[in-house]
């Protein structure tokens, strides 16, 4: 199959989407710039027209409020936020409009909105343009969030935001933008709330989300050298998140590792970790894992950000942990 | 204005009886503004509100029956019981939702009208708040927005001189507002809120305005609520001296001065809206509350 990037993914998903329905249109910062989206809206404009490509002012609160009133009077919008922290600025519209819609009126209405934002981590940038937020707005009902790991869930799953009734905020890692895989050419949707099983293996489960999905295989093809079978799941969905898959996999190996590229406490990780715990309880023979940032903000220089990114040994270690290995007693 | 005034007393006295129990914010004092509108808009055109939007709803068209219910809990509420006062809606009469978050709905009105401007519909869309508002980042934003894109909006600010408890000179070194959109280049005009012909004739040159593609408008309807920030009282019980204000006020009544100005008899309708109050009221008290295990409804459409 042909293979493309990620960021060529998700750009290819925004051309499908907005040449098969009028009603799509995208607004935010960095439309018009040939940088600012990392490539991956590059020459929409051009393609679609300005009206339909609006890069407009700094005015995430307004600009978010906007797109939630649009979808409300029965466009598709997709809003753009090319750094996640940047979406703070927005909170009203996101999650007391348009979260709380469709359940404030009984299902009367419902927004029918994309909210795309960018986690931009690295690169020296320090604490406000790195943060991975993601765990925030998984705590909201009403509000659907994915994580893409891969060039085909980056189109898959923004088609199906697309045509989803409800808010859905879609997140890309743009240390993810270079990775290569395979892209099917025609319009799909990956399901929103399905994990993938990106490796089988039945000595330990890792689930992974986004970035920490990648690391994940990586962290199993070393575990593989080591005699350990790693399962390896892409959580892809965190919001709703594939609960079956990741317990039927927990109960099959009886050790899992939850990787996420966000804080430690009150994070992604420790939801998953607390439901695989108390749902799973039975079949444990170890404690579940946490791999995750430390409760830090991002440090700006590259001595410290290399202490603060978890490599794919973290998630090697942690799989030790799990099975009573001592740490440091490489195989 | 009668219907929205009578059925917000109906209200009001089921607040103090403790039969309404959802916090209610009444527009008694304040019906010209809705009335003025709405008298300038066609069912295309749609209107967005805050928490005193009982007022919005009524002059929009909205069912008695819906608005009781909802301040009822029922389902048969116009929100599903799931809102109450605070939270109403009326698609089919143009109300897309009205909130209390405060400035909450105006850039949602923005990307309504958007929307219209997108598709080529000859719509407005039109956003009622409170003064307090105008202190929101949200609506500045809005107002460049709107102006930028040429946006068939047109922003309604009630300026009741309250934002809660808070007299306007204890928030603002001015009393300016029909100035806010000015930087913006938003054009503002200031309104005799109280006076429903004057409200309806600003609100039809800025409905002309928008539907010509000139953009939005701003107008500051000055006005006076003669009820709390919340509940049926004035609220002088809760340490807001307002006593000398709302006697000149009332001599301000809107309802009043349609009668006395347009030689409108109002009071020959009161029979016959208070009848309706009667029935749409029964209605709703015999209407079935939400059952308690269908609470997980609704939370995403399917």
């Amino acid at each position: 199959m042909r293979q493309l990037t990620y960021v060529q993914a998700i750009h290819e998903a925004h051309r499908q989407a907005m040449a098969r329905d009028p009603r799509v249109f995208l607004i935010g910062q960095g439309l018009w710039s040939p940088w600012y989206a990392g490539g991956s809206l590059e020459n929409l404009d051009r393609e679609f027209g300005r009206e339909r490509v609006l890069d407009s002012p700094v005015s995430e609160n307004a600009v978010t409020g906007m797109a939630v009133g649009a979808a409300l009077a029965g466009m598709r919008p997709i809003v753009f936020h090319p750094r996640l922290d940047f979406l703070l600025l927005a909170m009203d519209p996101l999650i007391n409009q348009a979260a709380n819609w469709s359940y404030l009126f009984a299902g009367q209405s419902s927004v029918p909105l994309v909210i795309r934002a960018v986690i931009n981590r690295g690169g020296e940038q320090g604490a406000q343009h790195s943060q991975a937020l993601h765990a925030m707005f998984m705590h909201v009902p009403g509000l659907k969030t994915v994580m893409p790991a891969t060039p085909a869930d980056a189109k898959g799953l923004l088609l199906a935001a697309v045509e989803d009734p409800n808010p859905v905020l879609y997140i890309d890692d743009r240390w993810l933008y270079n990775q290569t895989g395979p892209v099917p050419e025609e319009l799909y949707r990956i399901p929103i709330g399905e994990a993938a099983v990106r490796r089988v293996g039945r000595d330990v489960t890792i689930v992974g989300i986004s970035w920490m999905a990648a690391l994940a295989l990586e962290a199993a093809d070393v575990l593989a050298q080591q005699g350990i079978d790693a399962e390896v799941i892409d959580l892809r969905s965190l919001k709703p998140w594939d609960q079956v898959r990741v317990l039927e996999s927990a109960r099959k190996t009886g050790r899992v590792i939850v990787a996420d590229g966000g804080w430690r406490t009150a994070g992604a990780a420790a939801e998953i970790a607390a439901t695989v715990a108390a749902e799973a309880f039975h079949d444990l023979h170890a404690p579940v894992e946490r791999v995750t940032l430390p409760d830090t903000p991002a440090p700006s220089s590259r001595a410290e950000e290399q202490a603060y990114y978890p490599q794919p040994s973290a998630i090697v270690e942690a799989v030790w942990r799990a099975l009573g290995r001592r740490v440091g007693a490489a195989a | 204005m009668l219907l929205i005034r009578r059925a917000e007393e109906a209200i009001a006295e089921m607040c103090e009886s403790g039969e309404v129990r959802c916090p209610c914010h009444f527009s008694i004092g304040q019906e010209a503004v809705a009335a003025g509108v709405s008298a300038a808009l066609v069912p295309e055109d749609t209107v967005w509100g805050g928490h005193r939007s009982h007022g919005h709803y009524l002059a929009q068209g909205g069912s008695l029956e819906g608005l009781f219910a909802e301040v009822l809990g029922k389902t048969a509420g116009c929100s599903g019981g799931r809102g109450g006062s605070m939270h109403l809606m009326a698609p089919e009469q143009g109300i897309l939702g009205t909130v209390p978050i405060v400035a909450g709905t105006i850039p949602l009105a923005a990307g309504a009208a958007l929307a219209y401007k997108l598709r080529g519909e000859a719509r407005v869309a039109v956003a009622f708040f409170g003064d307090g508002a105008l202190e929101e980042g949200s609506v500045h934003e809005t107002l460049n927005l709107a102006a930028l894109y040429k946006l068939p909006m047109i922003f309604v600010c009630e300026n009741n001189l309250y934002s809660s408890h808070l007299h306007w000179s204890e928030r603002r070194v001015a009393d300016n507002l029909d100035q806010a959109g000015a930087f913006h280049s938003v054009p503002g005009l200031r309104v005799d809120g109280n006076a429903v012909e004057d409200v309806f004739e600003a609100a039809r040159q800025a409905v002309a305005r928008a539907k010509s593609g000139a953009g939005p408008s701003f107008l500051e309807c000055r006005t006076f609520r003669w009820r709390g920030h919340v509940g049926a009282s004035s609220d002088e019980d809760v340490g807001v001296h307002r006593r000398g204000e709302l006697a000149e006020w009332l001599e301000c009544d809107p309802i009043r001065r349609a009668e006395d100005r347009l030689a409108m008899d109002l009071e020959s309708h009161r029979a016959g809206i208070d009848q309706e109050i009667d029935r749409a009221l029964g209605a709703a008290r015999r209407a079935s509350a939400p059952e308690a295990g269908r609470i997980g409804e609704h939370v995403c459409a399917s």
